[in-house]
C-alpha cells in the first residue's frame, strides 16, 4: 500500500512527465515522413490532459486529506559538477496546484474546440504540436521548484507564442508580429536569467525554498537585504513586464491576435498573459523585502490598466479590444501583488483567466451575437457612453482619442528610440564591412553584394 | 573484442581519410567518388569510436612490428585525452552527415578529396601534443579551403591575406615562446601567437576571411572547415597554460565584443550565408570567452558549449545548406514560403538553430547556464554580455526562420520536400542534440575534468593565477 507522500509523488511526477512525453512524440513525429492523422493527434492531446488533470487532482486531494500545503518533489540532479548544481524540482503548494488546474482545464478546454475549430486546416498538426509545447512549458513553469526550471518553462511558453500568432504563415504580418513578440520575450528572458544567475550569486541557490524557506505560499519571508531585493526583483518585474504585456512592453498584446482564435484564448486572454503575474507571486517575499519594489509593481500595474482602458476602448475589433481588457484585469492583478494582496490576486487571476477564456472562443460568434440580440430588441445597439467623456474637454478627448489609436505611442516609442538605432548601427556596420571586403578583393564585389542588386 | 581495441585506432583515423583523399582525387566517377567517400567518412567514425572504447577500458596496445609514431617522432605525439575524447566522434560524425546530406546536384561543387584530407588534418590537430606539430598540423589546416577556392575559380586575395598574418604569427610567435633564454620577450611571444589563434578564430577585427570563406567556397566544405574549432584547441594547447593574466582578461574582452557585435550584425543581414556566418562567429567567440575566463565553470560551460555548438550550429549550417540547394542563394529581405515544401526541414532549422541559442530541452541549455554561472563569477558584466548576445541570437534565428519558411508558398516545379538521406542526417543531429539535453550529466561531467585539467597545467605553469572564489550553488 503505497503512503500519501508516495501517491503525491507519483501523481505529481507524472503531471509533469506527461506533457513533456506528448510533446516528444508530437515532436519526433514532426521530424517523420508520415504524419499522424488529426483523429490521432486529438486523441493524444485530450487523453493526455485529462490524465495530467486528473493527476494533479490527486495530488489536491491528498493535500488537502493530509493538511499538507507544501510538498516538493525532488526529480533529481539534472547537472551536478563542483560548484554547480541543476536540479529538477517541482513545488505543490496553493500557488503552483490552482495555477497547474487551471491550466490543464483550460488547455483541456480549448484543446477540444481547437480539434473542431481546425478541422482540415493544412497546420492542424502544427497546431497541436506547437500546444503541446506551451502546455509543457506551463506546467514546468508553474510547478518549478528553482528559477531554473521556472526559465526552462518560460522560454517554452515564449517561444510556442511566436510561433502560433505566425500560424497563419502565408500572409507577411502574422510572421512579422510573431518575430516583434519573440524580441520582447527574449528581453524578458534575458532579465529572468539575469535574475535567476543574481539569485544564485546573491542568496547561494535558485531553489525558492532555499531563497524563501519551506514555508507554504503565501507566508514565505525572504532571507534577502532590500538592496539585494530590489536588484533580483527589478530584473523578475522587466521579465513579468515583458511576458505580462505591461508598460513600456504592452504593444505586443495586440499584435498577437493574428493567431488562432484558441491560441489567442489560451495565451492572451487566460494563461500565458497571467504568467507574469505569477511570476511576481511565486516571488512575492522579494517585494516584502523592498517596499520600493513594490512601489514600483503598484505603480506599474496601475500604469497599465489605465493605458489598456485607454487604448481598448477605441479599439474596433474584437481582439484586439479583448486583449485590451485582458490587460486591464492583468495590470489590476499586478497592483494587487504589489499592495500584498495575494490571495485576492490570485482568486483574480483564475476567475478573470476563465472569463477571458469563454470571451475569446465566443469572439468569432460575436456579430452572430449582436445580430440576434438587436433582432430581439428590435432596434440597433447604441454604442456605450461613460458620464467622463461628456465632462472631458473636446480637445482632451481628441487627444485621447489619438493616445488610445496609437496605444499610446509605446511602439513607436521603442521603434525610434531603441530598434532603429541599434538596426541602423549595425547595418551602418555592414555596409563598412563589405566596402572593406571590396577594397581588400581589389575592387571585385562578394557573391552576397551581387545577390542583392540582382534582387534590386 | 581485446584484440580488436588494441589496433592502433587513432592512427588508422588520420591515416585513412588521407590516403582515401588521394584515391577519390583520381576518380572521374562522381558516383563511385561518393560510395568511397561515404565507406572512408564511416569507417573514419568507427575507427574514433573504437579508440574512444579502447581508452575507456585502458587496452593497452600489442606489439605492432614498428610503432607508428615512434617511428615518425620518436614519442607519442598524437593521443587523446579528456579534452579530445568525446570531439572526435562528434566531428567524424557531422563529416559524414554533411556528406550525406549533399544533394547529388552539388556533388560536382562539393569536393569530396579536400574534405576527407581536411578531416584527416583536423582529428591529428584536437589530438596532438607536440607543439610544433601542432604548429605544423594548424598551418597544413589553411590548405583544404584554400584548395576549394582554387578549384572554384573564387578569388582567394582576402582568405590569403588573413591566413599569411596567421601562418606568420603562428610561427613567429611558437618560435620566441620555445626559446627559454628569451623570457623578457615572453608576455610578447604569447601575445603574438595569440593573435594568431584570434586570426585563425576569426575574432574582431580579423574576422573577414570567414564571410569571404562562405561567400566564396562551397557551403560544405566552408561548414566543414570552420565548425570543428581547431582554433580553440590550440589556445587551449598552446596559450592558455602560459598566459599571463592580463592576456586572457583582455583577451575575453576582444572576444565579448566579437560576440556582440556578431549576434548584432547576424539580426540585420540580407543574406543568408552571411547571418549564418555571424551565428557562427558569435557563438564560436562565446567559446573563447569561456575559456579566457579561466574558472572551472566557465571553461566547463565553453568545453560543453564547443561540443552543443558542432552539433547544433553544424546541423544548422547543413539545414541552410539543404534549403540552398533546392532554391539557391538565400536572401533575407523577403519571404520565401519553403514551410509547406519541406516542414521536415522548417523543424530541423528551429531545432538546431534554437539549440544553439540555448533554448531549454536541447544541449545547448545547460551549456550556456554554465558559461554565464562561470562568467559572472568571475565577472559579472560579462555575465550580462552573454545573456544579451545569447538573447540577441535567438532574435536572429527566429527572424532566419520566419524569412525562409513562412510568407506565401514558393512556386515551385519540381519536388523541394527532404531527402532520404537528409532525414537520417537530420534526425541523427536532432536526436543527439535532444537526448545531450535531456541527459546532460555524462557530458558535463566528462567536461568538468577537462577543464580541471586544463586549469590544474595553468595552476603549475603559471602559479600567480589563483581561481575566483565560487559559490556552492
Amino acid at each position: 500500500m503505497l503512503s500519501h507522500t508516495a501517491w503525491i509523488e507519483a501523481c505529481g511526477t507524472l503531471v509533469a512527465l506527461i506533457p513533456i512525453a506528448l510533446l516528444a512524440i508530437l515532436g519526433l513525429a514532426s521530424l517523420l515522413p508520415k504524419r499522424p492523422s488529426e483523429r490521432t493527434v486529438g486523441l493524444l492531446t485530450s487523453s493526455s490532459t485529462v490524465a495530467c488533470l486528473l493527476s494533479s487532482l490527486v495530488v489536491l486531494g491528498f493535500m488537502l486529506t493530509s493538511g499538507e500545503r507544501h510538498v516538493a518533489i525532488e526529480i533529481g540532479e539534472w547537472v551536478s559538477i563542483p560548484h554547480f548544481n541543476l536540479a529538477v524540482k517541482l513545488v505543490f503548494d496553493r500557488l503552483s496546484v490552482a495555477f497547474v488546474l487551471l491550466t490543464f482545464v483550460l488547455c483541456g478546454v480549448i484543446g477540444s474546440f481547437a480539434t473542431q475549430y481546425l478541422h482540415r486546416d493544412k497546420g492542424y498538426f502544427r497546431f497541436f504540436v506547437l500546444f503541446a509545447l506551451f502546455q509543457a512549458g506551463m506546467v514546468i513553469a508553474s510547478l518549478a521548484g528553482n528559477i531554473e526550471v521556472l526559465f526552462a518553462g518560460w522560454e517554452m511558453v515564449g517561444l510556442s507564442s511566436a510561433l502560433l500568432v505566425a500560424y497563419f504563415q502565408d500572409r507577411p504580418a502574422p510572421p512579422r508580429q510573431g518575430l516583434h513578440i519573440w524580441i520582447v520575450y527574449r528581453v524578458s528572458d534575458a532579465a529572468l536569467l539575469g535574475a535567476a544567475v543574481a539569485m544564485h550569486h546573491l542568496t547561494g541557490s535558485g531553489d525558492f525554498d532555499h531563497i524563501f524557506g519551506e514555508v507554504p505560499w503565501p507566508n514565505e519571508d525572504s532571507h534577502v537585504t532590500p538592496a539585494q531585493g530590489m536588484f533580483v526583483g527589478s530584473l523578475l518585474l522587466v521579465a513579468a513586464a515583458g511576458k505580462s504585456a505591461l508598460i513600456p512592453f504592452s504593444g505586443w498584446l495586440p499584435r498577437a491576435m493574428e493567431g488562432p482564435t484558441p491560441s489567442s484564448a489560451v495565451f492572451y486572454g487566460a494563461l500565458s498573459v497571467h504568467l507574469g503575474a505569477y511570476l511576481l507571486l511565486r516571488a512575492s517575499p522579494l517585494l516584502d523585502a523592498s517596499p520600493l519594489l513594490s512601489g514600483a509593481v503598484v505603480a506599474l500595474g496601475l500604469l497599465t490598466a489605465v493605458y489598456a482602458y485607454l487604448a481598448g476602448s477605441v479599439r474596433t475589433d474584437i481582439k484586439s479590444a479583448l486583449s485590451f481588457a485582458s490587460l486591464v484585469q492583468v495590470g489590476i492583478i499586478v497592483a494587487e501583488i504589489g499592495l500584498g494582496l495575494r490571495y485576492i490576486a490570485l482568486v483574480h487571476l483564475l476567475g478573470h483567466a476563465c472569463l477571458r477564456t469563454v470571451q475569446f472562443l465566443r469572439a468569432p460568434m460575436l456579430l452572430h451575437d449582436y445580430h440576434t440580440l438587436e433582432n430581439a430588441l428590435g432596434e440597433h445597439l447604441q454604442p456605450p457612453g461613460g458620464p467622463l467623456g461628456r465632462l472631458l474637454p473636446s480637445r482632451f478627448k481628441l487627444w485621447l482619442y489619438r493616445f488610445g489609436t496609437e496605444r499610446g505611442y509605446l511602439d513607436s516609442f521603442l521603434y525610434s528610440f531603441v530598434v532603429t538605432p541599434f538596426v541602423r548601427v549595425f547595418q551602418s556596420f555592414d555596409a563598412l564591412e563589405h566596402r572593406w571586403a571590396r577594397l581588400l578583393r581589389g575592387n571585385c564585389s562578394t557573391e552576397t553584394v551581387r545577390s542583392n542588386e540582382e534582387l534590386k | 573484442m581485446t584484440h580488436i581495441l588494441s589496433i592502433p585506432w587513432l592512427e588508422l583515423a588520420f591515416i585513412l581519410p588521407l590516403v582515401g583523399s588521394i584515391l577519390v582525387w583520381r576518380m572521374r566517377d562522381q558516383s563511385c567518388a561518393w560510395r568511397w567517400g561515404l565507406t572512408l567518412f564511416s569507417v573514419t567514425l568507427l575507427a574514433t569510436l573504437l579508440e574512444i572504447v579502447s581508452y575507456g577500458s585502458g587496452t593497452t596496445r600489442v606489439e605492432l612490428c614498428w610503432d607508428i609514431q615512434q617511428s615518425m617522432f620518436g614519442q607519442t605525439v598524437f593521443r587523446l585525452d579528456g579534452l579530445n575524447t568525446p570531439l572526435l566522434p562528434a566531428i567524424s560524425l557531422f563529416y559524414l552527415l554533411t556528406f550525406l546530406a549533399t544533394s547529388g546536384t552539388k556533388l560536382q561543387r562539393f569536393s569530396i578529396p579536400w574534405a576527407l584530407f581536411s578531416l584527416s588534418v583536423q582529428l591529428a590537430t584536437l589530438t596532438c601534443f607536440d607543439p610544433w606539430t601542432l604548429v605544423l598540423l594548424l598551418l597544413v589546416g589553411v590548405v583544404p579551403p584554400l584548395g576549394v577556392l582554387h578549384g572554384r575559380g573564387k578569388p582567394k586575395r582576402i582568405f590569403l591575406l588573413h591566413m599569411g598574418l596567421f601562418a606568420g604569427l603562428l610561427t613567429l610567435g611558437w618560435y620566441f615562446v620555445d626559446q627559454p633564454e628569451t623570457t623578457e620577450n615572453y608576455p610578447w611571444a604569447i601575445v603574438v601567437l595569440l593573435l594568431a589563434l584570434l586570426v585563425r578564430c576569426g575574432v574582431l577585427p580579423a574576422h573577414g576571411w570567414l564571410t569571404d570563406l562562405f561567400d566564396s567556397s562551397s557551403f560544405g566544405n566552408a561548414l566543414l572547415t570552420i565548425t570543428p574549432l581547431t582554433g580553440v584547441c590550440a589556445i587551449i594547447r598552446l596559450v592558455i597554460p602560459i598566459a599571463p593574466d592580463w592576456v586572457l582578461q583582455s583577451i575575453g574582452v576582444i572576444s565579448l565584443i566579437t560576440a556582440f557585435y556578431a549576434a548584432g550584425m547576424a539580426t540585420v543581414q540580407k543574406d543568408a550565408r552571411r547571418f549564418f556566418t555571424f551565428v557562427f562567429l558569435s557563438h564560436a567567440s562565446l567559446v573563447l570567452v569561456g575559456m579566457e575566463l579561466a574558472t572551472s565553470i566557465s571553461v566547463t560551460g565553453s568545453l560543453h558549449l564547443w561540443l552543443s555548438f558542432i552539433l547544433s550550429l553544424g546541423g544548422f549550417g547543413l539545414t541552410l545548406r539543404a534549403l540552398e540547394a533546392r532554391v539557391g542563394r538565400l536572401s533575407l529581405t523577403r519571404f520565401h514560403g519553403l514551410y509547406d515544401h519541406s516542414p521536415a526541414l522548417a523543424v530541423s532549422f528551429l531545432l538546431t538553430g534554437l539549440a544553439s541559442v540555448g533554448f531549454p530541452g536541447t544541449a545547448g541549455f545547460v551549456a550556456l547556464e554554465l558559461l554565464v554561472d562561470g562568467a559572472i563569477q568571475a565577472n559579472p558584466w560579462v555575465g550580462v554580455g552573454i545573456i544579451v548576445t545569447a538573447a540577441l541570437n535567438g532574435i536572429a534565428v527566429l527572424r532566419a526562420y520566419f524569412l525562409l519558411f513562412t510568407g506565401a508558398r514558393h512556386p515551385a516545379t519540381i519536388p523541394l520536400g527532404i531527402t532520404i538521406r537528409e532525414r537520417i542526417a537530420f534526425v541523427t543531429l536532432s536526436v543527439l542534440l535532444i537526448g545531450a539535453g535531456l541527459v546532460p550529466q555524462p557530458f558535463v561531467a566528462s567536461r568538468y575534468r577537462s577543464a580541471k585539467s586544463v586549469l590544474e597545467q595553468r595552476q603549475q605553469l603559471v602559479p600567480s593565477k589563483t581561481e575566483v572564489p565560487v559559490h556552492s550553488l
